[in-house]
């Protein structure tokens, strides 16, 4: 039976803050020779919050895995120091100050979300709801007014009085929920079988809609708004989700063969999209690296960082991550690299490692087929999301812009991952405690219980 | 459903195994070849972490890294004090490339050199960050502003090479014009490429160290050597030696003759070989060499080192030549013509001051260096200058004999002008002929005090002779003087 944890929990938690201040100090010492100044408002800040998150959770997710919420906190802390730190050398649009005031406000999102939703399975009567929402999310940056394009990719929405929001990173949320409401529903029609061909049971031709939906909707999102990254981010989740949901491998096939077909159309079509597939197979041609728009500079610099690194790194403050172009957002992983060294990226993998294998357990133990494709897909998602990622900058496959969950410095994906943390915390809670003990345990608290 | 979700469990687990598996191949397999690429400006960056060791002339500095702050995103900037005084010997620090002893001796000024591991590994356990070794230089600071000072004057271009004969050790070395190395080292790419590229593209070319990397033809200072063939083939022979001086010699095969400078006559027909060297005829010099034919005067040159292995003193020098293409065995035209320090025949002022040496020297030459010392920034010895012998070029008996009648040179004959006060000096003047039809080069090699040799000097001034022989002397003489007086005078 499982145990709550509770103490590991914030022993744990307590330990993620200390790493992070000691890296803060790290910083300071090595770029100023002395330790930051505002070191003790950010030390309280971080662990003030924790603490709420931790009383939070203890109070209305008890059963949640006690690794989740610090290993999150120790990578969004990282991501927090290696922003500070590139604010220090005036990295261009380095702000942790920013980046930690969205943190409280993710956290604060954490807590809302395991406050107001008791039982994540009520989401499932949301699923066309959340499918809509989903596709509108997806498509606001293409409406008029309010899309703002940006980099070549119009993935964003201007908000008066607000600032800008990426609504994709939302609409991920929205389109899980919805893809596992949906293949709940219709997964037994969708693992028939029709011909066998070879040794692979193909589904029915009238069963395709849904893939070629979904198929069409990422070629929508490439098409439109270039963004290479949520694009293939969305449709993989999808694939993944189907098979769970079905068992059936041909559909994980189908999946591969239309994003073949969808990639190859693409980058006939689209200069853009072939320029990243030259540039991933040759990255240190002179004439991709000087090209104004999808050449390799990026990249290289990227790589050069992480080559200077080696397998110590420079330490925290005494490297020049600021010379990779944007190291704050899709770069903030090269950057890591070059300071904290191959043993430092190593640590980092293996955290989001940690939290997807926690996340995945959780799916596993889950007791409803509602919440496992929940669980199964939000934990898919981040592997997906850190593979595409980090694969892309270090050209391990060809680069699509994406966001390092919870390092990257932005809001709307600090925010939008913290809700997804919150429902794995949700989903975790209900699938580890005792169903008998359960009702007792909690007794007058269980008001949105079924 | 728990058997696909284990399944994609794998999958995530091998993506993030990937992920491990290529991050390992970039930072520890392919790391060193990629962070050396020239894109990578960390590299340049880097370069101005590390405190340089200084380069020093005795007390002198002559370069060294200054502490511009902590926070700077150069940290250490180079700084020349010697400027363009002693341009031509450190070099340069530049942003992603370093010249002559900043290139020279890179490793050991910026500590990464393997004669550094122990201060290395005392450093690492102490915290400290390595500084750069120092590197001391044999340069007289006195006799190199002497020499600056004199040569400039001249307002021609021109070089200057004084080393000590008994060691080798290098105690001037000027090349004019110079340049000044401040502002090719400071870290701004773009700004020291316009500068060096300014400086490249002077015609007048500053960049070149003329005292090592260019060739000039010796001129009449190239009798010393044809001199020391002579004597060293008969014993016999010495400066009272008689030999015909006509005023022009018939060169064979050929429809030219050898005349005299300006047409000149030389004694009264046959002359002693002093008085030939004094006043540098041309026509007992040329019969000498058909005589003793090209394999003597080759072995000859040989012997002070003209044609051997590359010098590096550790600055690279250009090689020095008797002839070109032309087969002197076979031509005794040529063959007279390279006699006198004409036709094919090329030195760098550093052989000719090389040569001035081994006389002074007991015919005994002496590698030739610039390091004095290298010690680590604690003070440490690492490296100290071992004089070493190059070769003998003549036995003690010649050298005596060609002393005794290069000091008449300057008592007596076409090099007034280089006596030093109660020293006895011996020289020999050159007024080379160029190709190109512009004026000669006025050429002096000389040595004091002759009983015991302190310093040998040897000098060009590029078409510093307007007219006569006497040129050589009147306008090369007088600085090799005030340069062989700096170094004496103390």
């Amino acid at each position: 039976m499982p145990a709550k944890r509770r103490v590991a929990q914030l022993a744990m938690l307590a330990f993620a803050v200390a790493i992070v201040m000691f890296a803060y100090a790290n910083v300071g010492l090595a770029i100023d020779q002395k330790i930051p100044a505002g070191m003790l408002g950010y030390g309280l800040g971080l662990g003030g919050l924790m603490l709420v998150a931790y009383l939070v959770l203890a109070k209305f997710a008890p059963w949640a895995d006690p690794l989740i919420l610090p290993l999150v906190t120790l990578i969004n802390g990282l991501g927090l120091v290696m922003i500070y730190r590139l604010e220090e050398v005036k990295a261009f649009g380095a702000s942790a100050s920013t980046q930690l005031m969205w943190t409280a406000v993710g956290v604060v999102m954490f807590t809302v979300t395991l406050i107001v939703l008791r039982d994540h399975r009520a989401l499932q009567r949301l699923t066309y709801t959340s499918g809509a929402l989903g596709l509108f999310l997806l498509i606001s940056p293409l409406l008029p007014l309010i899309g703002v394009s940006q980099n070549g990719a119009r993935i964003w929405i201007g908000i008066p009085g607000l600032g800008q929001l990426q609504p994709a990173e939302f609409a991920k949320l929205a389109l899980i929920v919805f893809f596992a409401g949906y293949l709940v529903a219709k997964r037994d029609v969708l693992a028939l079988a029709g011909r066998r061909l070879l040794f692979i049971d193909l589904p029915r031709a009238r069963d395709l809609g849904p893939i070629l939906i979904v198929w069409g909707l990422s070629l929508g999102v490439l098409i439109l708004q270039k963004d290479l990254g949520s694009s293939l981010l969305i449709f993989g989740t999808f694939i993944a989700m189907l098979y769970v949901a079905t068992q059936r491998t041909s559909w994980v096939l189908i999946g591969i063969l239309l994003f073949i077909g969808g990639a190859v159309v693409a980058g006939t079509i689209f200069d853009h999209v072939y320029a990243r597939w030259e540039v991933f197979l040759d990255p240190e041609n002179q004439a991709f690296y000087d090209r104004e728009l999808g050449g390799s500079r990026q990249l290289m610099q990227g790589l050069f960082s992480m080559a200077t690194g080696k397998i110590l790194g420079t330490g925290l403050g005494q490297g020049h991550p600021d010379l990779i172009p944007l190291a704050i957002s899709d770069f903030i992983f090269p950057a890591i690299g070059e300071e904290l060294g191959l043993t430092g990226l190593m640590a980092l993998l293996m955290l989001y490692a940690l939290l997807v294998e926690r996340g995945l357990r959780t799916s596993l133990a889950a007791r409803d087929p509602f919440s496992k494709l929940l669980a199964g897909g939000l934990s898919f998602i981040l592997a997906w999301q850190v593979f595409i990622i980090v694969g892309g900058v270090t050209n391990l496959i060809p680069l699509t812009g994406l966001v390092t969950p919870f390092m990257s410095q932005g809001g709307s994906a600090l925010l939008a991952n913290w809700i997804l943390i919150a429902l794995l915390v949700r989903t975790s809670d209900t699938a580890r405690q005792p169903p008998p003990q359960a009702i007792q345990d909690e007794g007058m608290t269980q008001v949105f219980q079924r | 459903m728990n058997g696909p979700l284990k399944r994609v469990a794998i999958a995530c687990l091998l993506m993030f195994g990937l992920l491990m598996f290529n991050v390992n191949y970039l930072q520890a397999v392919k790391a060193d070849k990629l962070s050396a690429d020239s894109r990578n400006d960390r590299n340049f960056y880097n370069r101005y972490e590390v405190e340089r060791g200084r380069i020093t002339a005795g007390d002198k500095v002559l370069a060294e890294s200054v502490d511009t702050g902590v926070n700077k995103d150069f940290r250490f900037e180079r700084r020349y004090p010697g400027g363009k005084v002693y341009a031509p010997i450190t070099g340069f620090f530049a942003p992603e490339s370093e010249r002559d002893m900043e290139r020279a001796e890179n490793g050991l000024l910026n500590g990464s050199s393997a004669d550094l591991l122990i201060r290395r590994g005392i450093d690492l356990f102490s915290g400290k960050k390595t500084k750069g070794a120092n590197v001391d230089l044999t340069i007289d600071p006195k006799a190199q502003e002497a020499a600056y000072e004199a040569l400039s004057a001249s307002g021609k271009k021109g070089a200057l090479v004084a080393i000590e004969p008994k060691t080798g050790a290098i105690r001037a070395m000027v090349s004019v014009p110079s340049y000044d190395p401040n502002p090719l080292a400071k870290p701004n790419k773009a700004d020291v490429n316009r500068a060096y590229n300014k400086l490249d593209k002077n015609a007048d070319k500053p960049l070149v160290n003329r005292a090592i990397e260019r060739t000039y033809p010796p001129g009449s200072t190239f009798k010393v050597v044809t001199m020391a063939a002579y004597l060293e083939s008969d014993d016999s022979l010495g400066p009272q030696s008689q030999i015909d001086a006509p005023q022009v010699l018939d060169l064979p095969n050929t429809t030219h003759d050898l005349p005299n400078y300006a047409g000149a006559a030389c004694g009264a027909g046959r002359v002693t070989l002093s008085f030939a060297l004094e006043k540098s005829c041309n026509t007992p010099f040329g019969k000498m060499a058909m005589d003793l034919g090209y394999d003597a005067l080759q072995k000859q040159s040989e012997k002070f080192g003209i044609g051997g292995e590359p010098l590096s003193i550790p600055l690279a020098v250009a090689g020095s030549r008797l002839r070109g293409d032309e087969d002197l065995d076979a031509d005794k035209a040529a063959l007279a013509q390279t006699a006198i320090g004409q036709r094919s025949n090329q030195m760098t002022p550093l052989q000719m001051a090389m040569i001035a040496a081994g006389i002074a020297n007991n015919g005994v030459v002496m590698k030739p260096y610039l390091v004095n010392k290298v010690a680590d920034a604690e003070g440490n010895e690492i490296e100290s200058a071992d004089p070493e012998e190059l070769s003998t070029a003549v036995s003690e008996e010649t050298a005596a004999k060609l002393k005794e009648m290069m000091v008449n040179v300057v008592d007596i004959g076409t090099a007034g002008a280089a006596k030093v006060p109660g020293v006895t000096v011996g020289g020999k003047t050159g007024t080379a002929e160029t190709a190109d039809g512009r004026d000669p080069h006025a050429w002096f090699i000389s040595f004091a005090p002759a009983e015991d040799p302190k310093i040998a000097v040897a000098l060009i001034v590029e078409s510093g002779s307007a007219g006569g022989e006497a040129t050589g002397g009147h306008t090369a003489a007088p600085i090799a003087k005030s340069v062989m007086e700096a170094v004496l005078r103390r």
